[in-house]
């Protein structure tokens, strides 16, 4: 889907857990994410805590779709 | 003579330990006694083979710590002695197969151990592993699992001893790109011509020399004004209004769905829940938000961080889903999107 969402014209940014298979998939801006049930949550943490660290990957995939990349890439910290 | 020795490895689900709540069970070892699919590898090796160990891990657990247990997957096979390793079969499970195939890869490069896995072709572990391991071609549900025993330990067993192992179409596993050079019974015009009289006629045929596809998207350029930007959240886990009003199957998903979000700005357990089948839904249930970040871009939004959070969401479940649906899902899901004037996407997956 990140494909072929991005073929149509679309700059795409895929947030995942298991960034390796976002690799083979073939996306080309990642944003690794925190687990596979909740990639962008930790039901451990207070629900404020929480809000503030999916906030930081939301950040962080907006920062993806402002940077220009050549090939794949996986935005890390 | 002694047994050959075989080391197993396969998830919590076929080890019998339970379906997606126990997919984050840490790595183990269980040495002796075959485990679930271990017993049907056990018959067909009969007197030949034993399996003196089996290794599971939870789906979840091996692709969120993939590193750390690669590596002790890697020493346990190695305190075992094995003459062959087997993972799974893994049919189409994505995280199953991604995990028996960066382990099978592992074996390999650091045991230099032979490996043979199973899996349905469209499965993202055949990239990680079929270069390096034998990756027997299953169907893509565990219904399959007979087949691919009778496949799979033949083949690891001829490995075992050092036999020679015919080609990939003869043996049934996925081509690991190795030429070998041997004699054909007719010589190459007359197999050309017999190509083309069958391709003239309609008739299948198969070709001595396949091209290699390589299916890469350039990447589009970078948004330039983000505070003026509309974005637009896409999923792949499935978060849908709550009852599942299009009914988007669990599993091998046959449509994906188009929701509105206008004025919604949390979603909460009483209005929105997951439709996905492949991992455990109760965080997501919870609070979608942990998948679908409607709750944050709402506050960007607010912010002026971004300009606008497209009013539609689009949702499909990917677990099992074949590539070709996935393929047009996108298609369609990008269409839409830039003809309601949206700049970028935000696409999450579990």
């Amino acid at each position: 889907m990140v494909k072929e969402i991005e073929r149509s014209g679309l700059p795409v940014v895929h947030v995942c857990t298991v960034t390796p298979i976002s690799m083979t998939v073939g996306a080309n801006r990642i944003v690794p994410a925190i687990a596979i049930p909740h990639p962008l949550g930790n039901p451990s943490l207070p629900k404020e805590e929480e809000k503030a660290l999916r906030r930081k990957i939301v950040e962080k995939a907006l920062k993806a779709l402002t940077t220009e990349v050549t090939g794949q890439t996986v935005f890390k910290d | 003579m002694s047994k050959l020795r075989v080391v197993h490895y396969i998830n919590q689900f076929f080890a019998q330990i339970g379906g997606e709540e126990k997919a984050d069970y840490p790595i183990e070892l269980r040495e002796g006694t075959p485990v679930g699919p271990g017993l049907a590898f056990t018959q067909a090796f009969g007197e030949d083979a034993e399996i003196v160990g089996t290794i599971i891990c939870g789906d979840s657990y091996f692709n969120e710590n993939i590193e750390e247990t690669t590596k002790k997957v890697v020493e346990m096979v190695k305190g075992l002695k094995p003459d062959v390793v087997i993972f799974g079969p893994a049919f189409n499970a994505g995280r199953y197969g991604f995990a028996c195939g960066t382990c099978a890869a592992a074996v390999h490069d650091e045991l230099e151990l032979p490996v043979v896995t199973g899996m349905y072709p469209e499965n993202p572990g055949v990239d990680t592993a079929k270069d390096k391991a034998y990756v027997v071609v299953t169907k893509n549900s565990a219904a399959d699992m007979r087949h691919a025993v009778k496949v799979m330990a033949p083949l690891a067993l001829k490995l075992a001893r050092h036999e020679h192992v015919g080609a990939s179409c003869e043996e049934g596993y996925i081509n690991q790109g190795i030429r070998v050079n041997f004699f054909e019974k007719k010589r190459g015009s007359e197999r050309a011509v017999e190509m083309l009289l069958k391709k003239i006629a309609g008739k299948p045929y198969e070709t001595e020399y396949p091209m290699p596809s390589f299916d890469r998207v350039e990447p589009m350029p970078a948004v330039k004004d983000l505070a003026h930007a509309k974005i637009a959240l896409v999923t792949s886990g499935g978060i849908c209004p709550k009852g599942n009003p299009d009914h988007i199957e669990s599993s091998n998903a046959t449509k994906f769905g188009e929701y509105s979000i206008e004025g919604v700005t949390d979603l909460t357990e009483e209005t929105f829940e997951t439709a996905h089948g492949g991992y455990d839904p109760s965080y997501a249930n919870e609070d979608p938000d942990r998948v679908l970040p409607v709750d944050i871009m709402r506050d960007l939004e607010k912010e002026g961080v971004i300009g606008k959070l497209h009013e539609l969401f689009y949702t499909t479940v990917g677990n099992g889903t074949a590539v070709a649906s996935a393929k047009k899902y996108g298609a369609e899901i990008g269409k839409r999107l830039l003809s309601a004037g949206v700049n970028a996407v935000i696409l999450t997956s579990t």
